[in-house]
């Protein structure tokens, strides 16, 4: 069956849901990450759906669930790169993702999440470049 | 409605599986961007369709849906039916209010589509199964 992928980087779990969803993959991936919370000790949960077109009740609700699974297990989920389609859309149709917390993107999630450190650009001049190397490291 | 509109594409899907689902909403978007809909009609028109085919899929015990490319005057819009030979809805005012669920879901699949199309039509009849018919228009 196809499943989607969870990656790990850190204490966090990283989703990214790049296929149009069939409602029992949905359902897979709730115990799939479930599964992982634990295996992993992640504190974090991060959704990228910035590749969904839609989201209706039923990935609304796995949301949902996931959020509130994870809670449970002692981490925190953020939805990160919704559409502003789908935003519109979500919230005519009245769901309010209760409980879910969400970024513009990936970037900002972590951020929100505080387990990595944001990439930042070049204007991040407060921290020099390290000139000694530690060759052994 | 008065005069019906006339049909300039038509796709028919069978409603039988998971997959079946997502076909439709495929088959949605394509038809709603060829109509011309803005990226937020089309948007709501596709999640709409989710709802009620997933509807007719878990509710109906399966059935089909209809996707058209309709226009009435100068107007475009993409017309949607999903039809099941299903149980039927006995109490239709009940089943449109947000909230109430006869299964698992949410409860917001049938007034939920309802709010994000232009026109939204139902018909059941216990124990013969139930035809929903949608609309969205270019503006």
């Amino acid at each position: 069956m196809e499943r989607i992928p969870i990656l790990r980087i850190g204490d966090i779990l990283l989703v990214s849901i790049q296929v149009d969803l069939q409602d029992h993959i949905a359902l897979a991936l709730e115990e799939d990450l479930a599964q992982r919370i634990v295996d992993t000790g992640a504190t974090g949960v991060l959704i990228d759906i910035s590749a969904l077109e839609i989201v209706d009740s039923f990935i609304g609700r796995m949301i949902s669930t996931i959020a509130s699974v994870s809670a449970v297990l002692d981490a925190t989920t953020v939805v990160v790169g919704m559409r502003p389609a789908v935003a519109i859309t979500l919230v005519e149709l009245g769901l309010s993702l209760d409980g879910v917390s969400t970024a513009l993107d990936v970037d900002r999630g972590l951020a929100l999440l505080g387990g990595l450190r944001p990439v930042r650009g070049l204007e991040d001049v407060e921290e020099p470049d390290v000139a000694v190397v530690d060759p052994g490291s | 409605m008065s005069t019906s509109p006339a049909v300039l594409t038509q796709e028919t899907h069978a409603i039988t599986s998971d997959a079946d689902v997502v076909r439709v909403r495929q088959s949605v978007r394509n038809l709603a961007v060829s109509a011309k809909l803005s990226l937020v009609d089309q948007t709501k028109l596709v999640t709409a369709a989710s709802e009620l085919a997933r509807n007719t899929l878990v509710y109906g015990g399966g059935g089909q849906a209809t996707v058209e490319v309709v226009t009435a005057g100068a107007r475009r819009g993409v017309r949607a039916a999903f039809s099941d030979e299903g149980p039927g809805i006995p109490d239709v005012a009940l089943a449109l209010t947000d909230g109430w669920t006869s299964g698992t879901g949410l409860g917001l699949g049938l007034s939920g589509a309802r709010r994000l199309v232009d026109e939204f039509e139902l018909s059941t009849d216990p124990g013969a199964g139930t035809v929903v018919r949608v609309v969205k228009w270019t503006r």
